[in-house]
């Protein structure tokens, strides 16, 4: 492990010049009910691919597709040079997955849940600490960081989720509505720490049409 | 070659009357007295049903190896039938139990009790199943649980004879004891039973499968099953000046603030 | 190794937090015993009746453990958490099978001497009583950890916990019950067949540990 940077929006250094995602028909279905339509796309490191469309168009299935939470059904598709399924284990760990809900316990404190999930990604234990202050105090929330989850509000949630899907440096953000419960100030804390820099490209799930559109530089829209 | 379901079922009927009819005309009869032939129903229906849960066990392991729908399919058959198989078994033994002893349930028959337990827990099998809404999870469940049954299955019937202090006499575990022409007729009728169960779960997986297509016809006809127009990433518009000028300026980090 | 760590520190960490499973399992066991001291009209118990009560009473309180083990990984994204991470996942199977046995160890340091003052005339036998229980929890882990996942992801999750938990149960209560049978005997404590049914309480959990192991990752793909 290299020396930590104090800066803690600073993304990975892996660039291997493929491409981040490269999907080609992906659909997955349940049963006879189709979840997500054949989608295809090609991301390249360091790009925003917005994703649109209507309720149950399959935007939250595709993030959880990439994510390797969730089996495709059919189409070819490669995250960060993994083959889904089959490769899915080498994926784990290099992504950052915001989903609607937050992975977080609520019995537990945002820094308790920051150590586990870093515990989990068998990160340096010191380091990870260190990071962990250092996110928790970029997003205002050093102050909160030993209450439990269950007793903050749903913004400081969200500021805390995101701070546990960046934790890892993941090479590939997967965000879905990251600017819920958010106010405009929040909005502005957190956008350095899951904008598209450097080689870390992302996919941003959006309701805001126009915002998620000027943040782009791809967009799928499903439907 | 696997035969035709009529050639299997036409063979399994056959099978079972002449084991039957064997059964009542030329096996000679036991000490027990005439009641005692419910041995030829009861023991190879049992067999028929434990062994039927193991196959269900086999089929599931290839069905988590594979992914194939198909292994899961014959795996809930398998275990449908050996439950309702498993049903005749009850009633055959209880029959047997009041004629012998005078009682419809007799807790001295380590077997017949390990098939009881057995049974229960096979029969947990469909709550199960119907309590999973997502098909692929419910199909994968239900494997998991069929292997976890399978291995049950010897476990149990180990305790169950362990616990059971007295060794009672019993006619279907003294099988080297059984004379030659009731040995015969027992086969016939194991044979008869076991190509019954085949035929049966060969006959509900083709029901099965007619049922699935045509319920995809149907909805295929009603037009709920559009499939979804294929969805393609196309550049998104505020930076296509940008793309078009400079590839680089799409790359550049955006300063903070800039959504 | 040290993901099994994390879990189960997590796990115990919130258990002494919020106290939600190990005093409901104590006070559910005590209810339990006064229940069998007016359904059996007896004030002691000796023998087989004495081994019937304790084995049921063990067994009901950790089913209310095994329908609570997962909720919080399904309600509160634990499943994706670990899914996400790159840690092998029958570690999450090792780590909620050794919280539920760590609950249940929890729990018989409080039901087992609360038995033998409402129930037993002495306690000779509860020394290697300790052998015999510490096997039977862990079949009850084993099994527990591995049907309270499948309950967990199905609509039906109280429900289905204890239907499919019981009668898979049978063969260790058979095994617990008949090794503790002569040691809580009147006479002071017996070994009579003690080995054997240790032997089955191993084979038991052995079986379905290795169970366990095997079709675990199957549970947690979607």
């Amino acid at each position: 492990m290299e020396a930590a940077t104090q800066d803690p929006t600073t993304p990975p250094e892996t660039s291997p010049g493929q491409p981040a995602l490269a999907l080609e028909g992906l659909s997955r279905d349940f049963g006879d009910r189709v979840a997500l339509g054949p989608v295809s796309a090609e991301l390249a490191a360091g790009q925003t691919l917005a994703v649109l469309g209507r309720n149950g168009a399959g935007k939250s299935t595709l993030l959880r597709i990439l994510a390797g939470l969730l089996r495709p059904s059919g189409g070819e598709a490669r995250v960060l040079g993994c083959r889904l399924p089959g490769e899915t284990w080498r994926l784990r760990g290099r992504v950052g997955y915001l989903g609607h809900r937050p992975l977080l316990y609520r019995d537990l404190s945002p820094r308790e849940n920051l150590v586990f999930t870093a515990r989990l990604h068998k990160l340096e234990l010191a380091e990870a600490e260190r990071r962990i202050g250092e996110l928790l105090a970029h997003v205002g929330m050093e102050r909160r960081a030993n209450s439990r989850v269950a007793e903050l509000s749903a913004g400081m949630v969200q500021r805390v989720d995101i701070c546990r899907c960046v934790l890892n440096r993941p090479e590939l953000l997967l965000l879905d509505e990251p600017d819920s419960h958010l106010d405009q100030e929040a909005r502005e804390l957190i956008e350095p720490l899951i904008s598209a820099t450097g080689t870390r490209a992302r996919v941003l799930v959006s309701h805001d049409r126009e915002r998620a559109l000027a943040a782009a530089d791809l967009m799928l829209e499903l439907g | 070659m696997r035969p035709s379901l009529r050639t299997l079922a036409i063979a399994a009927v056959a099978t079972i009357v002449t084991g039957y009819a064997m059964v009542f005309f030329s096996a000679p009869l036991d000490v027990e007295g005439f009641v005692q032939k419910i041995f030829y129903l009861h023991v190879p229906l049992a067999i028929c049903a434990l062994v039927g849960f193991i196959v269900a066990a086999i089929h599931a392991i290839r069905h988590l190896r594979t992914n194939d729908p198909v292994h899961d399919a014959r795996a809930y058959v398998s275990i449908h039938l050996s439950v309702i198989f498993g049903v005749g078994v009850l009633l055959t033994g209880a029959i047997w139990a009041k004629a012998m002893w005078g009682k419809w349930w007799v807790w001295d028959e380590p077997t017949l009790v390990s098939f009881l337990i057995v049974f229960l827990l096979y029969c947990t099998y469909y709550p199960l199943r119907y309590a999973i809404e997502d098909r692929e999870r419910q199909a994968r469940y239900s494997s998991v649980f069929a292997i976890t049954a399978g291995a049950f299955v010897p476990l149990n019937f180990l305790a169950v004879r362990l616990a059971e202090p007295l060794i009672h006499p019993r006619t279907f575990s003294s099988s080297g004891g059984l004379p030659g022409e009731m040995m015969f007729t027992f086969l016939v009728c194991l044979a008869g039973m076991a190509l019954l169960w085949v035929a049966l779960v060969r006959f509900e997986l083709a029901s099965k499968g007619a049922k699935a297509d045509l319920g995809r016809l149907r909805r295929a006809l009603e037009g709920e099953d559009r499939p979804p127009a294929p969805a393609r990433a196309t550049i998104a518009p505020a930076h296509v000046s940008m793309l078009r000028s400079d590839d680089e300026a799409a790359r550049s980090p955006r300063p903070p603030g800039a959504v | 190794m040290s993901a099994l760590g994390a879990i189960l520190g997590k796990d115990l960490r919130v258990e002494l937090r919020t106290l939600r499973s190990l005093p409901a399992m104590a006070l559910f066991a005590t209810a339990i015993f006064i229940s069998f001291r007016f359904a059996l009209d007896r004030t002691s118990l000796e023998g087989d009746l004495a081994a019937g009560v304790l084995v049921t009473t063990i067994l009901l309180a950790a089913l209310l453990a095994v329908s609570r083990l997962f909720v919080s990984e399904s309600e509160e994204g634990g499943f994706d958490l670990i899914r996400l991470a790159p840690v092998d996942r029958t570690a999450l199977f090792a780590a909620k099978a050794a919280a539920l046995w760590i609950y249940l160890a929890a729990l018989e340091l409080v039901a087992v001497p609360l038995f033998a003052l409402f129930f037993l005339d002495s306690g000779a036998g509860l020394l290697p009583l300790v052998a015999v229980l510490v096997l039977v929890n862990v079949g009850l882990a084993a099994t527990g950890a591995l049907i309270s996942t499948i309950a967990t992801m199905s609509t039906a999750r109280d429900l289905l916990a204890p239907l499919i938990m019981l009668p898979l149960l049978i063969p260790l209560v058979i095994a617990a019950s008949g090794a503790v049978e002569p040691l809580l005997d009147a006479g002071g404590p017996g070994y009579h067949h003690f080995g054997r049914w240790l032997a089955v309480l191993g084979l038991y959990d052995l079986v379905f540990l290795a169970v366990g192991y095997a079709v675990f990752d199957f549970l947690l793909e979607d």
